[in-house]
């Protein structure tokens, strides 16, 4: 099948506007005729749910925790980007999608990219009318914070919480509508399966979680709102529960999976402190807007911090390396997280890192508070050559900006960031890939949709700070709610889907062996036992860079380590309990199959962009090297193995922005 | 460390449940209290006995997903932090370790240390939210300035991560430190004043019928709350609460 992106004609900012106009609308009374199923309660699917109901559809909303209120969406700290221009320095729409494209490495779709940046301003409107507690000035009015990779600053922020108060904002909208039974709320299932009938998305099969039995619900539409991949690593941000499994079952089905080797490292995460490690944990990008990322210039300093003789608040100005600054003069400590993450490995692995493991930089304040100790005295009259009152005024202004993840800081690694610089290190957090979705969202299977992080659409090789949560809520409240209609539009006579279909009865057939294969396997070990191991193969040779060899070794053991995994793994219990490991199981077996498709994705770009950085492709000073001829989308097509899986390519086109290499210098 | 478990085991919500013991060893004091207890669980899965069900997602205190009575503490010893970000540096070696679910009437056990705390979402449903449709044409954010104090306050309301422990805590099972957080982040702000009758009256009402207690003053949910939510959004609530009752 060939892809058709679906994008409108005519000039780039009136498509949207355009095409609102000529789609298809469901009248009200009609609207009552349809059901819709969401899976995922994240920005993305919390709001496409509200939303929806509120239109007058009836929405199923499904998620695997207890409550559509833990989705991670909730963990996201620093905030998200609005092109309101409130600060007058110089936004706009056209720059917010400027910067989305050139901080994506030119791998993202235009017409995505600027309808994000268009609905953008809306989102801060919704959200504050909904009553989420944005940060604001003394005058009353909102606050902004910079982010990195950009030149103004147009992030919104709740404290270091914003995700949280935007999903809280979402889960209200939600609650609405659940009270007036407009949604109808699966806490605690997992879908496993999509169902296809007559080649359109009708439904879906979910185990319930508490009680193990395997439920079909039917509806007009699916969509996905169930987020990134990223543990396909085993270590990262995500949460312990994130999961590729509903998009993977989807991809199994027919829905082409885009760029899966786009991954975002994050810079700024807590270094691994021993094998025991679970999960990783991310200090927000605005911490680079005051902190200053460094490594001791000598390694005879690195030895002696290393060995504990020397602390690092010792350490001489002039001995000291701020890489990103001597590197990236124009923006310095706020470069791109690709570019930031990429600088850190190449100290660490010169052989500066500063922890036992050497994978460690820091992450100082000392010149921020500082600044604003001095700043607060002369505001307040008082005398600006007291140092220790300059230290104290600093702190008090540090702690107001960033206290709570400071606080984070000290819990995990037992050390107080406002004596002594943080240590960080680059962990993944995000992924661009996901499944490949037209302009109006919509998968290669008619009547599946996908959204937020769980589609590829509009972050490219590489996300931009504060971007993920402007994508999640764009999606949900501005751009879903339409283009669904116009697909709704023609099943205003179909009437109830019975679950009864052949369709299900195979669907169903299939995730009940499935679960049956993991419980009577009987293996020697234990599920993360396989995680850990894929995790590693991952980090090792798919991660931060990576070469030819490495990556064809890395398809080899993957697929090895599936097999073996299918042969020894062990799940105790039952079926039909509380279990899991069980849960777990089907995840990791997805994880197992996305990884190997991930290398062969990232195999096949030879060049660097964004997140992906192939060691065969760098500039001479060891930058990222684009080439023209892989300026597209690698949509893949499941065919069986993921080494069997099929390459459809969108070729991108730029017609509003001039492709050039991407610098911060 | 080497340490002693004692861990509430109950197969299901009809299961009688009982105190189990288990030792492990080799504990690194750099470990989260739950990765310490992946790592029973692992030994218990390869012995091919049932792992120790509990509840977690983020392991970075924001989800509130996880919950856990640790020696008679709601998020065990250390204060504003969730079972997850409790490190085993708090325990010493040889320590025994006495591990049961939050209990209240409203928060069945569904297995082990896992309960059921969907109590909270329905009383959200009767009230916890602003009554605005996504039509994208709200005003513009700017247009009503919110004092910095009230915007403030009103957010350290809401970061509120509904975890239960304030509940788990109280002698009465109450959830009004719960309720009051919410009900206070909208008193606060203009936009939730609209509805604010209607809301505290809903909530309250949901509330009482979930079978939570009342409030006596005794204050301990404020000490084990993980976000310091404070007793004056209880205070406030009772304000609200008193308003709404006279009005009507």
């Amino acid at each position: 099948m060939a892809l058709d992106s679906k994008i409108p004609q005519g000039p780039l900012a009136d498509k949207w506007t355009k095409h609102k106009n000529d789609i298809n609308l469901v009248n009200p009374a009609n609207k009552r005729l349809i059901d819709v199923i969401i899976v995922g309660t994240g920005l993305a699917g919390g709001s496409a749910a509200a939303t929806l109901a509120e239109l007058g559809y009836n929405v199923k909303a499904f998620c695997f925790q207890d409550s559509p209120r833990r989705a991670h969406s909730i963990a996201a700290q620093g905030g998200i980007n609005a092109a309101k221009n409130y600060q007058g320095d110089g936004d706009s729409t056209y720059r917010l999608f400027y910067d989305t494209v050139k901080g994506g490495d030119y791998r993202s779709r235009e017409a995505n990219v600027y309808r994000l940046a268009e609905v953008s301003s809306n989102i801060i409107d919704q959200c504050v009318a909904q009553g989420v507690p944005f940060a604001r000035d003394y005058g009353g009015l909102l606050d902004n914070r910079s982010f990195g990779g950009v030149l103004v600053s147009r992030t919104f922020y709740a404290k270091g919480q914003t995700g949280q108060q935007l999903l809280l904002g979402a889960y209200s909208a939600m609650n609405r509508q659940i009270g007036r039974g407009k949604i109808k709320m699966y806490n605690r299932h997992e879908m496993l399966d999509v169902v296809i009938v007559d080649g359109k998305a009708r439904g879906i099969i979910a185990r319930n979680l508490v009680t193990g039995e395997i439920e079909r619900h039917s509806a007009h539409a699916v969509v996905l709102g169930t987020g990134g991949y990223g543990n396909v690593f085993f270590l990262s941000t995500n949460a312990m529960g994130s999961n590729v499994t509903a998009a993977w079952k989807a991809h199994k089905r027919g829905a082409y999976f885009a760029n899966p080797c786009y991954t975002q490292i994050h810079p700024t995460c807590i270094p691994v402190s021993g094998d025991h490690q679970s999960k990783l944990t991310l200090m927000s990008e605005s911490l680079r807007n005051d902190g200053r990322i460094w490594v001791p210039k000598h390694k005879k300093d690195v030895e002696a911090i290393r060995s504990g003789n020397l602390k690092p608040t010792q350490l001489a100005e002039e001995d000291r390396d701020y890489y990103l600054e001597r590197r990236y003069p124009a923006f310095g400590n706020l470069v791109p997280r690709d570019v930031a993450s990429r600088a850190a490995k190449e100290r660490c692995d010169e052989g500066y890192g500063v922890n036992a493991t050497g994978e460690a930089v820091y992450l100082d304040f000392a010149a921020a508070i500082l600044r604003y100790g001095k700043e607060q005295a002369h505001v307040k009259g008082l005398n600006e050559d007291d140092e220790t009152l300059i230290n104290k005024l600093g702190k008090d202004v540090v702690k107001a900006k960033y206290g709570n993840l400071f606080q984070m800081y000290e819990k995990i690694a037992d050390e107080n960031p406002y004596e002594t610089p943080m240590m960080i290190y680059p962990a993944v957090h995000y992924t661009m890939g996901g499944v490949w979705v037209d302009y109006n969202l919509q998968t290669t299977i008619p009547g599946l949709y996908a959204i937020g992080e769980a589609n590829f659409s509009d972050h490219g090789a590489n996300r931009l700070g504060a971007s993920a949560l402007m994508q999640g809520l764009a999606d949900g409240y501005f751009v879903l709610p339409y283009t669904i209609g116009d697909y709704l539009s023609h099943d205003i006579r179909t009437g109830t889907i019975s679950t009864d279909l052949p369709e299900f009865e195979e669907a169903e057939k299939k995730v009940t062996e499935s679960i049956a294969h993991f419980i009577n396997n009987k293996g020697s070990k234990s599920v993360d036992y396989f995680h850990r191991r894929l995790g590693k193969i991952m980090w090792d040779k798919c991660g931060m860079s990576r070469n030819e060899k490495d990556l064809k070794v890395a398809i080899e053991e993957i697929s090895a380590l599936r097999k073996e995994f299918y042969k020894e793994v062990l799940v105790p219990g039952t079926a039909d309990e509380f279990n899991e490991q069980l849960a777990k199981a089907g995840r990791v077996a997805d994880f197992l199959e996305l990884g190997e498709l991930f290398a062969k994705d990232a195999l096949l770009r030879e060049e660097s962009a964004g997140g992906h950085f192939r060691e065969e492709y760098q500039t001479p000073e060891g930058e990222a090297m684009r080439r023209k001829e892989f300026q597209f989308v690698s949509a893949w097509e499941y065919k069986g193995e993921p080494k069997d899986a099929v390459l459809h390519e969108e070729v991108l086109e730029y017609n509003n922005i001039e492709v050039k290499e991407r610098s911060y210098k | 460390m080497n340490l002693t478990l004692k861990i509430w085991r109950q197969k299901n919500a009809n299961d009688k449940g009982k105190m189990v013991d288990y030792q492990v060893s080799d504990i690194s004091p750099d470990m989260s209290f739950l990765e310490m207890l992946d790592v029973l669980n692992n030994e218990l899965i390869e012995k091919g006995d049932s792992p120790v069900a509990f509840d977690h997602d983020c392991r970075e205190g924001i989800c509130g997903m996880c919950s856990l009575y640790i020696n008679g503490e709601a998020h065990g010893p250390g204060r504003k932090i969730t079972t997850c970000q409790l490190h085993m540096r708090m325990f010493k070696d040889d320590d025994t370790i006495y591990i049961e679910p939050f209990r209240a009437k409203a928060f069945p056990v569904i297995k082990d240390l896992v309960i059921d705390r969907s109590a909270f979402d329905r009383v959200q449903y009767a009230g916890g939210f602003i009554s605005v449709n996504t039509s994208g044409n709200t005003q513009d954010a700017n247009s009503i300035p919110i004092s910095k104090h009230a915007a403030d306050e009103a957010m350290d309301a809401a970061t509120c991560i509904g975890c239960g422990a304030c509940v788990a805590t109280c002698k009465n099972s109450s959830a009004m430190l719960f309720v009051g957080a919410k009900v206070s982040q909208y008193a606060l702000l203009p936009q939730g004043k609209v509805e604010a009758t209607d809301r505290v009256l809903n909530m309250i009402h949901q509330m009482d019928a979930e079978g939570f207690g009342n409030c006596t003053n005794t204050g301990a949910c404020e000490i084990e709350c993980p976000k310091g939510i404070s007793l004056e959004n209880i205070a406030r609530m009772n304000r609200e609460y008193l308003k709404a009752s006279l009005k009507g």
